[in-house]
């Protein structure tokens, strides 16, 4: 259709419309990384899509595959690593996001002949955003969704106490392994949007936003989809008028409704 | 008798070739209330995972009732303040209908906190919610992990006691962990003084006087329970009932 054609061939609205389905996925994804505390873990992974992207033009596979692949090796790694509990979790999760982090600078900085726009990479850009990522991100988009939609009782009994839940019959490593999985997905598309550097804040603060008017985990992970698309939609427009950086735009916006949210009510409810 | 719920053959679990639990014999049958108590570190939580199916068995064997439904009641509930969660929805995950539900929290005294935030409970608020939650499920067997940790004294002898008429309702197994040496003497058939190995077991009114557990707690703690026991057998217990059963039938002398 000419009118759809239209719209894809404006850098903004695929910019916006891809930011939209990220949000989609980002909100619920972002309320299980709050309730379970796994802030630094997304940090971790976000880090080493860098190192993916790296490796992507080292063996020349789509940038988008490259991501996702090491972000699921490396989170496999740490749940390997985190279960012989010599060092602590964030000590782990330090080393192995800042490592990844580093290695992929330095591995890019081997390679003169890829043109990389590593602010991009970093912390997002506007003009990034082809077409193919659109099919990439709703791609993804729906997988999570049904995944989430499947899976969503056992996710949340295994949040709210693993042992109980596993006595009941809850599969709750496989349950983590799916959960890494879509974590990795969403930041592998996230990427383009927001920059690897501030992924983790598209996950967290619409979700923290949300806890402060719900009262049940569902209506939380509604309310957080809602708060990242004020925050994509808001921070892209900046972004477009103003000529801001995309990412650090998405995340200035989410991080003002957080305080707006926070403000305009009186005590955390529970 | 019939088939046991759960018989437990040699089992022996392993931490870095360290025995936890050293070749346990255990049988469960519908309508015990068989309680574990045994110093840190003795291996209990361990064993009763190893019952609930979420604990690797080295050695020996764990074999369930075919069908066994086990009502499963964890130490703490902690949930994290991020995670909003009212006891109406936290019961629901069960799978359970809601009639059901209301009328498992209606049994264990919290049905009036129905849409109350679970982060809004108590101590013992919220160990009833969990035993609710166990109850819905109508099991075949209750597994609770020092269910009144957290509750207040009065609490405690009243939580017990209705773990006690549970039983009665369900006709259930029951295993649990306690420290609350004294009311678990009261309000259980049989203790098994854990130590990796089973060092005794028996009825409350015996076990005080088994060498084998005055040297695990020494000898104050035996003769302060035996001494309660006897006191016991002509009282009435903390809710003002009529103690009944086994304990009449002590023949102990006095200490």
């Amino acid at each position: 259709m000419p009118i759809i054609d239209a719209i894809l061939d404006d850098f903004f609205w695929r910019a916006l419309i891809g930011g939209l389905g990220v949000a989609l996925v980002a909100g619920p994804l972002g309320c299980f990384v709050v309730w379970r505390r796994m802030a630094y873990f997304g940090d971790t992974l976000a880090h080493s899509a860098l190192l993916g992207i790296a490796l992507s033009f080292l063996i020349s596979v789509p940038l988008n595959l490259g991501v996702i692949i090491t972000c699921v090796v490396l989170a496999m790694a740490l749940v390997l690593l985190s279960r012989t509990r010599t060092l602590a979790t964030d000590t782990l999760l330090g080393i192995l996001a800042h490592s990844a982090l580093a290695i992929g600078l330095v591995t890019l900085s081997f390679m003169p002949d890829v043109r990389v726009d590593l602010t991009g990479l970093l912390f997002g850009d506007l003009l990034a955003m082809s077409r193919e990522d659109l099919l990439w991100i709703y791609g993804g988009a729906a997988l999570i969704i049904i995944l989430l939609a499947v899976l969503w009782q056992g996710l949340l009994m295994s949040t709210i106490h693993e042992e109980l839940a596993r006595v009941e019959g809850v599969a709750v490593e496989r349950l983590r392994l799916v959960l890494m999985l879509m974590f990795s997905l969403v930041i592998a598309v996230a990427m383009k949007i927001v920059g690897v550097l501030l992924i983790t804040a598209l996950l967290i603060i619409p979700a923290a936003t949300a806890r402060r008017l719900a009262h049940n985990p569902e209506i939380m992970a509604a309310m957080a989809v809602g708060f990242g698309f004020v925050a994509v939609s808001g921070g892209l427009s900046l972004s477009w008028h103003l000529d801001t950086p995309a990412g650090p735009s998405v995340v200035v916006t989410a991080f003002a409704v957080f305080l707006l949210v926070y403000g305009a009510a009186g005590k955390v409810r529970t | 008798m019939t088939d046991p719920l759960v018989n437990l053959e040699n089992l022996t679990v392993r931490f870095d070739e360290r025995p936890v639990v050293d070749q346990v014999n255990l049988k469960i049958h519908r309508g015990d209330i068989i309680t574990i108590i045994g110093p840190n570190g003795a291996g209990k939580t361990t064993l009763i995972k190893a019952v609930l199916g979420i604990q690797k068995v080295s050695e020996g064997q764990v074999s369930l009732k075919k069908n066994l439904v086990i009502g499963y009641v964890p130490q703490h509930l902690t949930l994290e303040a991020t995670l909003p969660l009212s006891v109406k929805r936290f019961m629901l995950l069960s799978g359970q209908s809601l009639a059901e539900c209301e009328s498992a929290l209606a049994r264990t005294g919290v049905g009036h906190l129905l849409h109350a935030s679970v982060h809004h409970l108590s101590g013992g608020e919220k160990q009833r919610l969990l035993l609710a939650r166990a109850l819905a499920r109508k099991p075949d067997l209750l597994v609770l992990d020092e269910p009144a940790q957290g509750v207040d004294i009065n609490g405690q002898a009243s939580l017990y006691d209705l773990i006690r008429q549970l039983r009665d309702d369900l006709n259930c197994g029951v295993i649990m962990i306690s420290h609350d040496l004294h009311l678990v003497m009261a309000a259980t058939d049989k203790v098994i003084c854990l130590n990796q190995h089973v060092c005794c077991s028996g009825y409350p009114e015996d076990i005080s006087h088994d060498p084998a557990f005055i040297e695990t707690f020494g000898r104050p703690v035996a003769e302060s329970l035996a001494v309660y026991h006897h006191h016991h057998n002509h009282s009435h217990d903390l809710h003002g009932d009529v103690v009944e059963g086994r304990h009449t039938e002590c023949d102990h002398a006095h200490h």
